[in-house]
């Protein structure tokens, strides 16, 4: 997959400490252009903190993180952390750059959430338009003034087509929240293509889906990847997806990175068998 | 559900301005016996700029500010201070006299009401790098004590020479009719209509909704919620001038809290996030406050005095009311939707027995 | 100034400080526990001001403190019941405005039984009486206000801190839905915490009102705000803090009058906000919480 190039993200020696918590620790990856890549790991791993951080939402406590090669986040233990910092004191970085979500999106990422975050009592129209007010040109007055009705008028075409392309067309004065589940990821997706993203970060985005609308969503990321010409890194627990639509696979568990690979390779592995088991069996 | 094409909705609209413009015409043929109610009618459109102001804040962006009477006071004070006629003010700051480089200075009030937004909005624009950050919750306290702050500054001796202090300023330039401060009313709530219509309408939308999801849609939570508020305090400064050339006299305690919270029971009462429902409200509590005074008279049935009538029960009942919409009708009036022609059309067809017939022989409502 | 005249000035300030601090308490547990701006405390507050008066009309002050701040835990509780608890599952600015609406009612509600103009607070004999410490001397008031609220905030504390329905408090206020969740009775944590509040509140109001002679529909509400401000720059959510803040704003506001500021001295609690929020928006004991995505 590498073929020399660089990585389109990469996360270095990344961790995240909540109060006395160490969600995610020294954790590093990469993601390569055109790739699938997936986060797994059993619940509370850290792989929504993964996100987080690497979107903006949170700032990690130690670690850094490059976007198409330039430095997008990086943080280190400051003020009282440094006494309770528990991570690695080998790995400390040096720079802090902080950025907030809406700067991450408009380097190019974009997510959903685990939890469907939706403007939830907007049409689902709104609901992409929105996500297209951060490309408008014109300015506030002029767009307040409606002299911009060229701009105005492009922009519900866009949206319009997008959602005609992801099959949500007919849906599209239907308010948010009012629409089945699997619907409401799908419209999340589309929201989140609707910033005009090169990355898109999934959270779990067969969570709640009944099985027919799980193996039609494996078609779909793939047909939106080459559609959207998209890198996609995906939090999944739904491994007949994950086994078939990623490249490659990093497993968290604890924080910890215990294993990363190809699907096969994944698969195999005596390390994350024993993770999957133990949860397994503290939950039986 | 009835849909009405376009060319009804324009007839119905133009026939509306046109009844009311021929009703204001008609008061004003004499407008002395009609005073009254032009004074009510001119306050309900003054209000209804500032509701509509705060819901653009509240409503919309899902801010909660309270700091409204501030504002006001700001556009109030900046239109009282330069129409006030030169040859009056003597006479009006008779204690302390008036700061010698204000002394001359008279503007058109159009230029006043339009500066009074402006230094609202640039207090506001300061105010909110501040506190734009807070939690909901201190936001709301912060804005209430912002207002507090600025009414007693207003009212300290300091400003003695610039806002005669606690006495206030009178002989501020009035509206000769009813059209200028209808006009202006309409104009500003036209404009905040827009802007809510346009593309940074519905980023205020997505912030009210989610804010964390509107972030990682690329929308900056504090560039749309300090505009946000600079355009609220824009026209609720603005609607403050209105007020002061309204009333014609104006002291610091005009813009107490309970003005905000005056207006808040408009907003709620309207139903937030409704431009029209704030407006609507506006003239039926405004109205009401005026028609219920009797509620505030010794009232005499059968020769028996009525005790429970006598000065303060219309306000009992006004903040009832705040209290039985908050729990009981959450929505308000409008809810969060829009006047329209085919709402009207809808809500008159549900109650014609006609429209039942129909609707039973399986017509055309979907 | 004198050195005397400084020293007459702190008690002055710690004794309104005290009164201040018993408000902002009831402030701090209910924001602790449901996130809510009570603005309705300050109106409490004023109703118990009425209630002293005509309570004494009629009563010994023996028999008549006790009513009064068994009726102020009352009317506090039924506030709950009636204008909170029915939106538990609503959007947070609608309990906001419930408040305010509640608060704007007890106004109005007090306007239109008692009229706008002030009546004297009843006198307290044995409060009133003059006593002389060194150099300074006052009203035995002034000098117990501030020793009654440390005894009360020790109180509370043992209170929160051993008692079961003090841990659910706390288990409340570290997280609401947990707490639900492990069978905590949400509701009866709730009524208590305003009860707590509202006790407080007719202590200070007591102690406040003895202290400054009238009372009238709208002598809660300025009060009331200083006092969130002051469970602001405790730390909302710790009892102790509100304790400091409203120690500090007392001292401050009595200052800024003693300095010939008194016009500003309401500004000067929201510049202490502000300048709060924006610097240690935990307040001085507040703990940091940050929303989970
Ligand atoms: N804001 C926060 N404050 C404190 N702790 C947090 C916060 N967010 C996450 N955590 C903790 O970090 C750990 C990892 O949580 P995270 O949500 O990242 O797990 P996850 O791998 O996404 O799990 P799941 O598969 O259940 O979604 C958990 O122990 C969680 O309680
Ligand atoms: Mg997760």
């Amino acid at each position: 997959m590498n073929n020399g190039k660089p990585p389109v993200l990469r996360v270095e020696n990344c961790t995240m400490q909540f109060g006395g918590v160490v969600a995610v620790d020294n954790f590093s990856m990469e993601v390569y252009k055109d790739e699938i890549v997936a986060l797994i790991g059993p619940n509370g791993a850290g792989k929504t903190t993964a996100f987080n951080f690497i979107t903006g939402v949170y700032e990690p406590t130690n670690g850094r993180v490059f976007f198409e090669g330039s430095l997008m986040v990086a943080n280190r233990p400051q003020g009282k952390m440094k006494r309770f910092y528990q991570g690695d004191a080998n790995a400390i970085c040096s720079d802090v750059v902080r950025k907030t979500p809406d700067q991450i999106t408009k380097l190019g990422l974009a997510r959903t959430f685990q939890n469907i975050r939706l403007f939830k009592g907007l049409t689902v129209f709104d609901n992409v338009l929105a996500a297209m007010h951060m490309h408008l040109n014109s300015n506030f007055f002029m767009a307040a003034l409606k002299l911009n009705r060229g701009e105005e008028k492009r922009m519900r075409e866009e949206a319009a087509a997008l959602l005609a392309m992801q099959g949500l067309y007919h849906v599209k004065d239907k308010i948010a929240s009012s629409l089945p589940y699997g619907q409401q990821r799908r419209i999340e997706i589309a929201r989140a293509l609707a910033t005009k993203p090169r990355f898109l970060l999934l959270d779990e985005p067969a969570a709640g889906m009944n099985p027919q609308e799980t193996d039609e969503l494996a078609a779909f990321i793939k047909k939106t990847k080459e559609d959207f010409n998209l890198t996609v890194f995906l939090i999944e627990h739904h491994m007949t997806l994950v086994m078939d639509i990623s490249d490659r696979i990093y497993v968290l568990d604890f924080g910890r990175k215990i294993a990363e690979g190809t699907p096969a390779e994944i698969q195999e592995n005596e390390h994350v068998i024993a993770a999957y088991l133990g949860v397994e069996d503290a939950e039986s | 559900m009835i849909r009405l094409n376009s060319k009804t909705k324009l007839i119905l609209t133009v026939a509306a301005l046109g009844l009311t413009m021929l009703w204001f015409y008609h008061l004003e043929q004499n407008p002395r016996a009609n005073g009254y109610l032009i004074k009510i009618l001119e306050r309900s459109a003054i209000y209804a700029v500032v509701a509509v102001a705060m819901n653009l804040m509240n409503g919309f962006t899902g801010l909660f500010s309270l700091g409204q009477a501030g504002f006001m006071a700001i556009g109030a004070y900046t239109v009282g201070i330069l129409t006030i006629p030169v040859e009056a003010r003597p006479n009006v700051y008779y204690i302390s006299g008036v700061a010698p480089w204000l002394e001359k200075i008279e503007i058109h009030y159009l230029a006043a009401l339009f500066l009074g937004g402006l230094i609202a909005a640039v207090f506001a624009a300061l105010i909110g790098v501040l506190i734009l950050k807070l939690r909901s919750d201190y936001l709301a306290i912060a804005t209430l004590g912002f207002a507090e702050i600025i009414r007693s500054v207003i009212a300290s001796p300091q400003m003695d020479t610039i806002t005669n202090g606690s006495y206030g300023l009178k002989k501020i330039l009035r509206f000769e009719t009813i059209y200028t401060p209808f006009i202006l009313s309409a104009v500003c709530i036209f404009m905040m209509v827009l802007i809510l219509r346009s593309s940074y309408g519905r980023a205020f939308l997505a912030i009210r909704e989610d804010e964390v999801a509107a972030e990682a849609m690329g929308i900056n939570l504090f560039t749309h919620k300090e505009l946000s508020f600079v355009i609220s305090s824009f026209f609720t400064g603005v609607a403050g001038g209105l007020l002061a050339m309204f009333m014609g006299s104006i002291d610091s305690g005009t813009f107490r809290v309970t003005l905000t919270y005056d207006i808040l029971l408009i907003v709620v009462l309207g139903g937030m996030g409704s431009v029209s429902g704030s407006v609507i409200a506006a003239f039926l509590v405004t109205g009401g406050r005026e028609y219920l005074r009797f509620f505030d008279e010794p009232l005499k049935i059968a020769g028996v005095q009525i005790s429970l009538f006598r000065p303060g029960f219309r306000m009992v009942i006004f903040s009832a009311l705040l209290m039985i919409v908050v729990l009981f009708y959450r929505k308000g009036i409008m809810g969060d939707t829009e006047f329209s022609w085919d709402g009207i059309a809808n809500f008159i067809y549900r109650f014609l027995p006609t429209g039942k017939a129909r609707r039973g022989n399986g017509g055309r409502d979907e | 100034m004198s050195l005397e005249t400084v020293l007459q000035h702190v008690l002055a300030g710690i004794s309104l400080g005290g009164a201040y601090a018993l408000i902002a308490i009831g402030y701090t547990m209910v924001y602790g526990v449901l996130r809510l701006i009570n603005f309705a405390h300050g109106e409490i507050f004023m109703i118990a001001g009425y209630l002293m008066i005509f309570s004494m009309a009629s009563m010994p002050w023996q028999i008549a403190i006790p009513v009064v701040l068994i009726g102020t835990t009352l009317l506090g509780v039924f506030i709950e019941r009636f204008a909170y608890s029915p939106l538990r599952s609503a959007p947070r600015m609608s309990i906001m405005i419930s408040a305010i609406g509640v608060s704007y009612l007890l106004q109005n509600l007090a306007t239109y039984l008692f009229t706008a103009l002030p009546r004297g607070y009843p006198v307290i004999p044995f409060l009133k009486k003059v006593f002389q410490i060194g150099t300074i001397s006052s009203s035995l008031v002034t000098f117990i206000t501030p020793v009654i609220t440390v005894v009360l905030v020790i109180l509370l504390v043992q209170l929160i801190t051993h008692t079961k329905i003090g841990m659910a408090m706390r288990a409340v206020s570290k997280d609401f839905e947990t707490a639900t969740l492990m069978g905590i009775q949400l509701n009866s944590v709730i009524s208590a915490t305003f009860a707590i509040g509202s006790f407080l509140a007719g202590v200070g109001s007591i102690l406040y009102f003895t202290d400054r002679m009238s009372v009238n529909p709208f002598s809660g509400a300025l009060p009331g705000l200083k006092c969130f401000v002051a469970a602001v720059l405790g730390g909302i959510g710790s009892i102790p803090g509100a304790m400091i803040g409203g120690f500090i704003l007392g001292l401050g506001e009595t200052f800024m009058v003693a300095l010939g500021f008194s016009t500003f001295s309401d500004a000067f609690t929201f510049v202490i906000l502000v300048l709060m929020l924006l610097f240690k928006p935990t307040g001085l004991f507040g703990e940091m919480e940050a929303e989970k995505v």
